[in-house]
């Protein structure tokens, strides 16, 4: 049963991820996402500050800010200091994550929370984490319904927002001429990202939300060129690597997140060179 | 206060290992950084410094000890290999350059993240310590440690002081590099492996995440100080080697602040500062100087406006109301009254119940717009030969802009025309 509860975590944090990191690489924003789920972590800490507790919801609105304030503070080094896009984020994030390090120390006492847990989280505690009702019924980890929870949402987010996501993605001058904002489905898209990251932060860390946000939408970007197709195909990719991860895990007695952000590396791996031979063949001159 | 000069006096040897060792750790990875920085791989160190973790581990395993030197090779081969994967891959698919860096980045480190739990769980006694290269042992750092930056950083220095023309030639113009026979290929190699080693180094300081901020934040807080790249370069030195002592005191006086995340916040710091700051290139001046030049445009066209009224009542120094003013010329009403205003204050109009006058001053300054304003269509219509009608919109926004010297040419290269394309006058001050 623990395997099962931790491959269920691993597979929620998979798919959320999956479906907004291809929207952030058809935007050529994966190092944004990246920044943000560093750039959470002062938000995440704060949040623990003011309610004292692990509760969900000041870590998510906590977090939702942090996320936002980063692109904002990007946007504004990039546009009004003209410094170049990279720098930028560069500079952001690693400013951000300092701070939170320091909190984390500072207020050392106060939270549980340490260091090494807010890079590759603690999966292997999900299954510890029961919700139990009054008479002893236990209805599963907390974590997975909250995860589970998230993914409705997101998944509602993409269907409601679908039209709005896609032209702002493809096209963003058309999207402005005929009246969508571009800049409401930006930070729309930005605050479904700082979501998912908090929500995954706990039990798989930065690393492997970053490694699911971007690794498999870029898996299966490869090989289609259809969004809805996309979508599907790198949830599928996410979900493949999550439960071949936990198994690679169990067998070298490692970390599970990490032994699930190597196996996305592995999955593309094998696409990457599929896809390198198939278009060799198909660019082959033909021997009369 | 007394912490301060306890500091400074460095008598405490291990404060004086870990001052100097994260000062030449903070310096050497300034100078590789800003080169990284100004080839646009800023993220690319990003990437390494996350890639590096499983090549100690790798090291670690096949070794089975963690001499620094086998750990460093280790380091250093993974963080090649990483360099190499993000070239390659965006080189050969669709996928741009930022998705390889997360792609590179998010998988190494989740491998780095795999074997090193690997070898916590397997009860190798010798590990203890490995897990330093995550967030970095600054506070920790031996004689041993110091040595190796220092011979680490003197490499570093020697070969940027050595290739410096040849890095410069690379860094902004690598065509011209390769046109003019320069091995291109060879400079970018030993460029990137100076990176490599430098992140290397720096990681055991600061940690893997932390390392990003060593190699950009003072390259790009550099950036808004200078146009040199010897004076950047400069810069970005003493802004990395000031916040690793910085960081090392905080610490210092409290021992629970960890020391790698003071320094990055306080280079966070200088970059925000100068950011917003630098003279010139930071957004508050860059704001100031928009702002001054609205109101200096804003202020001339009400002069003109005056010259305008005053060439068809054939009186310059007629008063107008407020309302007339605003007929006659699209202002907003608020721009007119703080114009006036300012103008009133400059001297060049005056109020007189509530009419308002052009003064003599004024007269001068708004002849002078006009002038340029009416020259510049000339030199449009007569040497570029563009037809009267389509001079008037550019000459209304170049007439704020053109300096004494450019109406000297002007003047010149017309030869001190009477009338523009429309048969207005053109008003010469004498």
């Amino acid at each position: 049963m623990t395997a099962f509860w931790i491959i269920l975590t691993g597979s929620l944090v998979a798919i959320c991820c999956s479906l907004l990191g291809s929207y952030l690489i058809l935007r050529r924003m994966a190092m944004v996402g990246d920044a943000i789920s560093h750039a959470v972590l002062p938000g995440i800490v704060l949040a623990f500050l003011f309610s004292g507790s692990r509760e969900t919801l000041p870590m998510l609105i906590g977090a939702a800010c942090l996320g936002v304030f980063t692109t904002v503070i990007i946007e504004l080094f990039h546009q009004k200091a003209r410094l170049q896009s990279d720098a930028a984020i560069g500079i952001t994030f690693t400013w951000l994550f300092a701070i939170g390090i320091i909190l984390i120390s500072f207020f050392a006492d106060n939270i549980d929370l340490d260091q090494d847990c807010v890079l590759y989280g603690e999966i292997a505690m999900v299954p510890l984490d029961m919700i139990v009702s009054a008479t002893g019924w236990q209805f599963g980890p907390r974590p997975v319904w909250i995860l589970g929870f998230t993914l409705l949402l997101i998944i509602t987010f993409i269907s409601i927002g679908y039209k709005g996501l896609f032209i702002t993605t493809f096209n963003p001058e058309y999207a402005k001429a005929i009246g969508i904002s571009t800049v409401f489905w930006h930070y729309s898209l930005m605050s479904a990202v700082s979501l998912t990251t908090v929500v995954s932060f706990e039990s798989v860390g930065a690393i492997l939300v970053v490694a699911f946000l971007i690794v498999p939408p870029a898996t299966a970007y490869l090989i289609v060129d259809d969004l809805k197709k996309m979508l599907i195909l790198s949830s599928i990719f996410g979900l493949l690597s999550a439960i071949s991860g936990y198994y690679l895990a169990y067998l070298i007695n490692g970390s599970i997140a990490g032994a699930m952000a190597t196996m996305t590396g592995v999955f593309f791996t094998i696409v990457f060179i599929f896809q390198k031979i198939r278009t060799k063949n198909a660019t082959q001159v033909p021997n009369f | 206060m007394d912490d301060l000069l306890n500091f400074l006096s460095f008598s405490d040897p291990n404060v004086r290992f870990v001052a100097f060792g994260t000062m030449l750790l903070g310096a050497a990875a300034a100078i590789v950084g800003t080169f990284a920085f100004l080839r646009k791989q800023a993220l690319v160190g990003d990437a390494v410094a996350h890639s590096i973790l499983p090549g100690v581990c790798l090291a670690f395993i096949i070794s089975g000890t963690k001499n620094p030197i086998y750990l460093l090779i280790g380091a250093s081969i993974s963080g090649w290999i990483s360099m190499l994967a993000v070239d390659y891959i965006s080189r050969n698919s669709k996928l741009k350059s930022d998705t390889a860096i997360g792609i590179v980045l998010s998988v190494f480190f989740g491998l780095g993240i795999l074997l090193l739990t690997s070898i916590q769980h397997s009860g190798n006694a010798s590990q203890a310590g490995l897990d330093k290269f995550l967030f970095g042992k600054a506070a920790s750092l031996t004689a041993d440690d110091v040595t190796i930056f220092g011979s680490v950083a003197a490499v570093l220095i020697l070969v940027v002081f050595l290739f410096y023309k040849e890095f410069k030639l690379i860094s902004f113009n690598p065509d011209f590099a390769k046109s003019i026979g320069l091995p291109v290929k060879t400079l970018e190699f030993i460029l990137s492996s100076l990176t490599v080693l430098a992140i290397a180094v720096g990681i055991q300081a600061v940690g893997v995440v932390l390392m990003a901020a060593l190699l950009i934040t003072p390259a790009a807080a550099a950036r808004f100080w200078t146009h040199q790249l010897w004076k950047m370069i400069l810069i970005a030195t003493f802004f990395g080697a000031s916040s690793a002592l910085i960081g090392t005191f905080v610490s210092y006086s409290y021992p629970s602040m960890p020391t790698g995340p003071w320094i990055v916040v306080c280079l966070s710091m200088m970059a925000l500062f100068s950011i917003f700051f630098a003279p010139k290139n930071g957004i508050v001046p860059q704001l100031n100087n928009q702002k001054i030049n609205r109101l200096k445009i804003r202020n001339e066209n009400i002069l003109k406006l005056f010259y305008h009224l005053g060439e068809g009542n054939k009186n310059f120094f007629k008063g107008y109301t407020k309302q007339e003013l605003l007929a006659s010329r699209d202002f907003r009403i608020q721009e007119i009254v703080q114009g006036l205003d300012h103008l009133k204050k400059a001297n060049k109009v005056r109020k007189l119940d509530d009419y308002w006058h052009l003064t003599s001053t004024g007269l001068v300054a708004a002849k002078r717009v006009i002038k340029l304003h009416r020259l510049w269509e000339m030199y449009l219509n007569q040497k570029l030969k563009l037809a009267p009608d389509h001079v008037h919109n550019d000459a209304e926004a170049i007439e704020h802009i053109i300096t004494p010297e450019i109406e000297k040419l002007l003047e010149k290269e017309l030869n001190y025309p009477k009338k523009d394309p429309h048969q207005s006058t053109i008003p010469y001050n004498d």
